[in-house]
């Protein structure tokens, strides 16, 4: 009679393994998917450009130059000059690092506001109905909308930006969280789990937050996505960071007044927000396919 | 039917209430005097009193708050105080506008991106797939406004085919009007099209995987009766489920469009407000906007109710 006899440190270990094995089969699966790599190699490039802004730009972002007004793209300036003589490319270089610091300052309040209020309204069934309440009628503004009034009334900043445009997307990042915990609570795991006298705390964060993480991850890319293109909505009608900051809303709002004799000063901008929002939907919908097996069925690259 | 339509509209009352509470407080969110802000700061303490008063800021906000009701009851929103005339018909007036441009981008989003769908359901997996939904995906990449300004310059200043901007009525010249709206609401369209291709697309393959499908193909039926009689009619059931997020989506963008266009709509109405500061304006103009996407909700529900009936009877 062979009798197996595990010991709980033996337990331990091989629940370590199979951890270790399911996160390396998940990366090797993203990086596997096409859509994930392109948008991960793409926004990986325009992070490095907005990290090392200083050193890569050729030319002081806000330093004027009269005997290069409006001169077209050239050797010397790749993308152009504005009305005061400012090097374009500089000038998106450094706007490109003031949309992603303002993106990644909405994506992290976002994430926090999203999962407490999303976790509450799926957890605790009172606090539902008042909670979800309140995140409908933010949600029956229109998200730009509602921004572009909040950053009017606090001022044009762009703290102020990233305080509106997390008020204007926070509702639906806890909607999504909200119907991850509600199915979750029900599943067997965390039925053993309150048996076994977990307290609330730890069913909350241990076994409800740990498996609704993925969704939450998938929807903020693409709130990181609309944090930029919104942010330049805001800088365009005058309510994001001030000017002369090289916010690229802010440049395409003055190459507005050039559109016929300079066109570059907007156009390039525009390229570069393009680039980034591309770069995170495109990371965006591979995480959904390989975090979602149910939505990628029948699905190439889409 | 009328059980479903009565339990959608008294689910519209809380998001009502939050909507009218948001715009009440959002005269309270300014930092600092908003009388300054408002008369400007060479201003005189008159100045600044007399728009206290106007404004009702003298009054604690409770008492605020209950004259604000009151007067949203009887659909009084205020007076604007630089177009001296009140908010509620200033927003009216250019409300037609807006939706008329919301809802001709909507109608092109929809056309436009369904045929995307399609095309790229029916050749799944090929070359025309791939390019359909990088095309999808490119337009929900873009800023919907610098791609209005590459449109003005390549078909207004460039080509000189459209204008430049402004409005015409359509009862004086549906032409010029059409002219008018033409780029703009492209603009939205295109921006907004990959939300219905994406969807079409998945809902359409959906379909097709079913065994009613494999049955008609079987029977011999052509393939395009197939796609079109049998697949897309089924496939336009979660498809319109879109068309109210969207709407919301398009009334946001018709802000921002109007503002680059010169059409003179509820946006470039509360853009101007926040450059004079005219609180009023602005909290009505996002009262009326909110309240219209409630609206068009309630009516999105209502037909998905009548297509799939297991909606109105909740058992979604």
């Amino acid at each position: 009679m062979a009798s197996v006899e595990v010991t709980p440190d033996q337990m331990r270990a091989d629940i370590r393994r199979a951890r270790t094995r399911a996160r390396v089969q998940f990366l090797r699966r993203l990086v596997r998917h096409r859509s994930f790599l392109i948008g991960g190699v793409l926004f990986s490039c325009i992070v490095a450009l907005a990290l090392f802004a200083d050193l890569i730009a050729p030319y002081e972002p806000n330093k004027n130059n009269f005997r290069a007004l409006l001169m077209p793209p050239s050797a010397a300036h790749w993308f152009g000059t504005d009305g005061y003589g400012r090097d374009i490319l500089s000038r998106v270089i450094h706007g490109t690092r003031v949309s992603l610091q303002i993106g990644v300052s909405v994506v992290v309040l976002t994430g926090l506001f999203g999962a407490a209020l999303g976790l509450l309204a799926g957890y605790v069934r009172w606090l539902d109905n008042v909670l979800m309440r309140v995140m409908d009628g933010l949600m029956a503004f229109p998200g730009v909308l509602l921004a572009i009034a909040l950053a009017a009334a606090l001022g044009p900043s762009a703290m102020n930006a990233v305080i509106a445009l997390t008020v204007a997307f926070t509702p639906r990042t806890a909607r999504v969280v909200r119907s991850s915990v509600l199915v979750i609570r029900e599943l067997p795991y965390v039925e053993a789990a309150v048996a076994a006298g977990a307290g609330h705390l730890r069913i909350i964060f241990r076994y409800i937050l740990a498996n609704a993480l993925s969704p939450l991850i998938v929807q903020l890319t693409f709130v990181f996505a609309v944090s930029i293109l919104s942010e330049a909505i805001l800088s365009f009608l005058g309510v994001g960071p001030p000017p002369p900051a090289p916010s690229l809303g802010n440049i395409i709002a003055e190459g507005r007044n050039y559109l016929q004799d300079a066109p570059w000063i907007a156009f390039f901008p525009g390229l570069a927000i393009a680039a980034s929002v591309l770069g995170l939907n495109l990371m965006g919908d591979g995480l959904r396919d390989v975090t979602d097996p149910r939505l990628s069925q029948g699905r190439s690259s889409g | 039917m009328l059980g479903f339509l009565v339990r959608r509209l008294a689910s519209a009352i809380p998001v009502l209430f939050v909507v009218s509470v948001v715009s009440f407080i959002l005269i309270s969110l300014v930092p600092g005097d908003v009388t300054a802000e408002i008369a400007g700061a060479d201003s005189t303490p008159e100045q600044r009193a007399e728009i206290r008063e106007r404004l009702g800021l003298d009054r604690p906000i409770l008492v605020r708050a209950a004259l604000w009701y009151g007067r949203l009851a009887q659909g009084d929103l205020g007076q604007s105080y630089l177009l001296n005339r009140s908010v509620t018909d200033a927003v009216l007036e250019r409300l037609p506008i807006t939706l008329s441009l919301a809802g001709i981008a909507l109608v092109l989003a929809i056309t436009l991106g369904m045929l995307l769908g399609i095309l790229a359901a029916v050749r799944h997996n090929t070359l025309v797939d791939q390019a359909a939904m990088s095309v999808a995906l490119f337009g929900l990449s873009i800023p919907d406004f610098w791609l209005g300004l590459l449109l003005i310059s390549l078909f207004a200043v460039g080509l000189g085919w459209l204008p430049t901007g402004g409005y015409v009525s359509p009862f004086e010249d549906f032409f010029g009007w059409a002219r008018s709206m033409a780029l703009p609401s492209l603009t939205l369209a295109l921006t907004q099209m990959g939300v219905i291709a994406r969807m079409t697309r998945s809902s359409m393959l959906d379909v097709m995987g079913q065994d009613y499908i494999r049955t008609a193909r079987a029977k011999g039926m052509r393939a395009r009766t197939v796609i079109f009689r049998h697949a897309l009619r089924n496939a336009l059931v979660p498809i319109v489920t879109v068309i109210g997020v969207m709407t919301g989506v398009l009334l946001g963008g018709a802000v921002v469009i109007e503002a680059v266009f010169s059409l003179p709509g509820v946006g470039r109405l509360i853009i101007g407000a926040i450059q004079r500061r005219d609180f009023p304006i602005i909290q009505g103009g996002l009262l009326i906007t909110a309240a219209t996407f409630v609206f068009v909700n309630i009516i999105v529900d209502l037909a998905y109710g009548w297509l799939d009936p297991r909606v109105r009877h909740g058992k979604r």
